[in-house]
């Protein structure tokens, strides 16, 4: 039975550390897998290495590298959690209106002429005022079900886009091009990149034990009733984990776009739709797509750095049509 | 010793003023038909016994204590229901869904152990879809769908069955196999409790039978006591013609 689980999670493990790996490498200065190895035991007290090696690996590399494994981590947890929510295989963390939520924040804050930590922290208000927004709205005066949970939403989504046009077309020129990274998301501007991988692996922890009552979950609420799940407060656990782990991805990194969508929906076509071996498996697989992804961006048209988001729309598009248009 | 009763139970239907307060006691060994036309309020005394929906008033017992005291978890240990619709919307193997039968039995750190994966893999020989154990269920048909459904109850191992139309989609051979596993289970010990539109498959494999007007009215008791042409051509609003084949009455509508 471990068997089943270790193996798929080894090799995505293996995976995880081979993409952070090229992730330090390569850049305007190639780095050997050796000197990263020297870098290594000279920051544990061991050896000398290369000062310039052991700033860009230490100080540039990784702590970028970090964030991009746990905001990938983060998208593709909420993005398998929000499908088994909604009984949906096509649901993204970004349904719900989240991330227009978090861009209104971070628009504002940057219009407003304030930097970093006030960005970060205006992204996450605006990203858990959405939440609220939503899912008030769709509890209305009976309960909600998905399906309007779905359309609401989407509508509130249509909205926010309709708020981050106005305030881009208001905006002044030379704050654009800093505005339109962040809507595409974009990890220059991640700094520590411990929080979100702390919470990344703090879920992953709390979400394996409740991984079974997500299966039953999937099969329709009164079949996991009737099967022994508390229905209600498992479906608000899922909504506000979710929305939490989305809320401190955008933070991080801006709205990226297709890692929710795209890697829980590969998993479960390999490995099988068990949540208890596909949550963690997300959390790697997502990582590792993110961590390669922004690899590229920085590297593509260097020295010019792309926003990550653009790649992983681009990689992400075809792959979700490919995936719709196989399963009819 | 009954293993599920109503006491003064009037079902939430929306719409309806009152009923027939009912005073079900429902033994181990016995199989139940419930039998009434479109709307009477079948399933949701199927959910209303299986402390899903509230009642408009009165109680229901599992084990001679209120259900509704009960933990989710607990009555699903004692007590399975077979849905009449199913969201099989989401992705999942014919396997992965029969083992989900296990969950009321295992903690949230286990998983399920051989003797589960037996469990499921003994309910889907049962129910003659073992060749179809890796299949999602989302490509098979809907008799196949409805034995999937009935093997997870089977793998779950309720005292009580509750089971809403359990025949629906199956072709002739296996309603007479899922009515022939009904009975096994109650000669188990099992207490039964079946939605069932066929009045030939009631009159067939019940011993109790309760009819459920659209009025909220009600009467139960053993299936002779109740299987009368007249009670039923009232229930149904419809003439009936009854001969006997094979020891038991056949029921069959006549036109005007």
């Amino acid at each position: 039975m471990l068997a089943r689980l270790g193996l798929p999670l080894s090799l995505l493990l293996f995976a995880a550390l081979a993409s952070l790996l090229i992730a330090l490498g390569v850049g305007s200065a190639q780095i050997s897998p050796g000197q990263i190895w020297e870098v290594a035991l000279s920051h544990i007290g061991q050896g000398e290495g290369d000062a310039l090696a052991r700033t860009m690996v230490m100080e540039l590399r990784l702590p970028r590298a970090l964030s991009a494994f746990a905001v990938g981590g983060l998208l593709a947890v909420a993005g398998a959690l929000m499908q088994v929510l909604l009984r949906n295989p096509l649901a993204d963390p970004y349904v719900l209106g989240l991330s227009g939520g978090a861009s209104i924040g971070a628009l504002a804050a940057m219009l407003g002429g304030l930097g970093g930590l006030a960005i970060s922290s205006s992204a996450f208000g605006g990203a858990l005022f959405s939440t609220f927004l939503v899912f008030g709205l769709a509890h209305g005066s009976g309960g909600w079900t998905p399906s309007r949970l779905l359309l609401t939403g989407v509508v509130v989504a249509a909205g926010w886009g309709a708020v981050i046009t106005l305030m881009l077309a208001m905006s002044p020129a030379e704050r654009l091009p800093g505005m339109l990274y962040w809507l595409m998301g974009d990890l220059s501007y991640a700094r520590t990149p411990w929080p979100p991988l702390l919470l990344l692996l703090a879920t992953c922890v709390v979400l394996i034990p409740l991984g079974r009552s997500l299966n039953v979950l999937a099969r329709g609420p009164q079949q996991a009733a009737a099967l022994g799940v508390a229905v209600r407060p498992l479906e608000w656990c899922i909504y506000i984990v979710a929305s939490l782990l989305t809320a401190a991805a955008v933070t991080t990194a801006g709205s990226i776009g297709f890692v929710g969508l795209v890697v829980p929906h590969m998993l479960r076509l390999l490995l099988g739709n068990d949540q208890r071996l596909i949550l963690p498996a997300c959390a790697l697989a997502g990582g590792t797509l993110l961590v390669l992804a922004d690899t590229l961006a920085r590297t593509m048209i260097a020295p010019e750095q792309l926003p990550v988001g653009v790649i992983t729309a681009l990689l992400g598009v075809p792959t979700f049509l490919f995936l719709l248009y196989r399963s009819r | 010793m009954s293993v599920l009763a109503s006491h003064d139970l009037i079902i939430d239907v929306p719409g309806r003023e009152g009923g027939t307060p009912l005073n079900l006691t429902i033994e181990p060994g016995q199989k139940w038909g419930v039998l009434g036309p479109n709307g009477a309020g079948k399933t949701t005394l199927l959910h209303t016994l299986a402390g899903l929906h509230a009642p408009r008033s009165g109680q229901v017992s599992l084990d001679d204590q209120l259900i509704s005291q009960l933990r989710r978890r607990h009555i699903a240990q004692r007590l399975g229901l077979v849905f009449q619709d199913r969201q099989d919307g989401f992705p999942a193997t014919v396997l992965e869904t029969v083992l989900i039968g296990r969950h009321p039995y295992l903690s949230p750190w286990q998983m399920e152990g051989a003797e589960d994966y037996a469990r499921a893999d003994a309910a889907l020989e049962r129910l003659d879809v073992a060749h179809l154990r890796d299949r999602l269920v989302s490509t098979l048909s809907g008799g196949e769908r409805q034995r999937v459904a009935i093997a997870t109850v089977l793998t779950q191992a309720p005292a009580v069955w509750l089971a809403d139309e359990p025949t629906n989609h199956l072709d002739l051979h296996h309603q007479s196999a899922v009515m022939g596993l009904m009975a096994e289970q109650a000669a188990e010990g099992k207490a039964v409790i079946m939605c069932l539109h066929d009045l030939n498959l009631a009159a067939r494999w019940c011993d109790h039978i309760l009819l459920l007007y659209p009025n909220g009215e009600a009467c139960w008791g053993s299936r002779d006591n109740m299987l009368v042409p007249s009670a039923l051509e009232n229930l149904y609003r419809q003439r009936l013609a009854v001969v006997e084949v094979d020891g038991a009455p056949v029921f069959v509508p006549i036109k005007g």
